[in-house]
């Protein structure tokens, strides 16, 4: 079977109504595949039909499926080394110094898919236990999807998973062997809060974050979109706080909300201007 | 440009790896086993040896306690094992040893090219 473009369009349109996630024409094929275990268990022939439920019985439920499918989630611990490093390093730094007085850091991990980043954040953390000593760090993760944020609460992660990016020893240390699978250690779990939350909703938490990550995500919004999120993000961040991108990702040219950080280069900064933060 | 020597008596294996390795821009040798390697890093010692358990004339644990010993092997290669043996006490004998990385099979050039990160060498 093979599906026509206008329904392939119509599936791809739906993820970025839910998502903001557009796909390219040149990944429409993934469509068919990511849909196929959907369509077995719903007992449906073949992608036309799935679109005629979604428009026939306006089944909510079945959209967020569909959505759910066809999500992004690639991730890898530490992913792009060289600019985690620098966040672990500088970065972190700069905020425990500033922070002396409150002793208190708050991180909002946006997108944070199966869990990857925000655990390779608190190993970090966990890490340096030494210099954190005393102090209250708030590790808050989220992504728009439920099977994603369900495994990164389990800490379940497959032989494929886990060795992706993440050195043996932090492996051996921070993981124990559950099977064929690897299941994080209770004191690394304790150190993060996972929630569902859209990043075309309002801000998950009150208050303001001091770092935030938002990798790999805003790529595929549409230009508007894009620009209306990192206003959101803008708000949402201490103004001397730090934001993280993913390494094939810039501020420049997207949005007036912030800037390079002169200081760290690959970590941006909040600009001073007002920035209209209305959704798109 | 870094060396590899690919260590393993699968030949479908030495492919793969020397591919992966080929377009991450490593210079790929192979050995058959941990006798082969051992020759082979007395002579020109790679960067990184990428090294299975399992082989026949001397296993990877013994090349690798051989390579310990060596004293006649300029420059000390990094060492990440690459094997079907997934369980953690292998893993942990492994390190022991002085395995720099451990990578489970099967494996993909994504997971490959960061555990070769991670040991210095991307
Ligand atoms: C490609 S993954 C990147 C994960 C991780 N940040 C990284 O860089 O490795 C993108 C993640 O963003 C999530 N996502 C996509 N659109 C989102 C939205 N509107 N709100 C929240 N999360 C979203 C996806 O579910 C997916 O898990």
């Amino acid at each position: 079977m093979s599906a026509d473009p206008a329904t392939l369009r119509f599936l791809a349109n739906l993820l970025e109504q839910h998502s903001g996630q557009q796909m390219a024409e040149s990944r429409l094929w993934r469509v068919e595949t990511a849909l196929k275990p959907l369509l077995r268990d719903r007992g449906l022939a073949s992608l036309a039909e799935l679109v005629t439920a979604l428009i026939g019985r306006r089944d909510e439920r079945l959209a967020g499926l569909v959505v759910e499918a066809l999500l992004n989630n690639e991730t890898s611990f530490f992913r792009d080394r060289a600019v985690f490093e620098l966040l672990a390093t500088d970065g972190l730094e700069r905020m425990r110094a500033r922070r002396a007085d409150e002793r208190r850091l708050t991180i909002w991990c946006a997108g944070c898919s199966t869990g990857q980043e925000a655990y390779s954040l608190a190993i970090q953390f966990a890490e340096a236990r030494a210099r954190w000593d005393g102090w209250r760090i708030d590790l808050l993760a989220t992504d728009i999807s439920r099977a994603a944020i369900t495994q990164a609460r389990d800490g379940l992660f497959s032989q494929f998973e886990i060795q992706r990016g993440l050195p043996v020893g932090q492996m051996l240390r921070w993981f124990e062997q559950d099977g064929a699978h690897w299941r994080v250690r209770r004191e690394l779990a304790g150190r993060i809060r996972f929630r569902q939350h859209n990043l075309l909703d309002p801000t998950p938490f009150a208050g303001k974050a001091d770092v935030i990550l938002c990798r790999n995500l805003l790529l595929y919004f549409a230009a508007e979109r894009r620009r209306a999120a990192f206003g959101r993000l803008h708000a949402a961040i201490t103004c001397d706080g730090l934001l993280m991108l993913g390494a094939g990702e810039t501020v420049v040219g997207q949005t007036d909300a912030f800037v390079s950080d002169p200081e760290i280069r690959g970590l941006y900064r909040p600009s001073t201007l007002q920035v209209a933060t209305r959704a798109a | 440009m870094k060396t590899c020597l690919v260590v393993d008596d699968s030949k479908v294996i030495r492919k793969v790896a020397r591919h992966i390795l080929e377009t991450l821009s490593f210079e790929v040798a192979e050995a058959e086993d941990g006798q082969q390697a051992l020759i082979h890093c007395e002579a020109t010692p790679p960067d990184v040896v990428l090294l299975d358990w399992n082989m026949p004339v001397m296993s990877g644990m013994e090349f690798l306690q051989a390579l310990g010993r060596s004293n006649v092997i300029a420059r000390r290669p990094k060492v990440v094992f690459c094997t079907t043996e997934n369980g953690i006490a292998h893993i942990k004998a492994a390190i022991e040893a002085g395995a720099d990385e451990y990578v489970m099979k099967p494996f993909d050039r994504d997971t490959l090219a960061s555990k070769l990160q991670i040991v210095g060498l991307a």
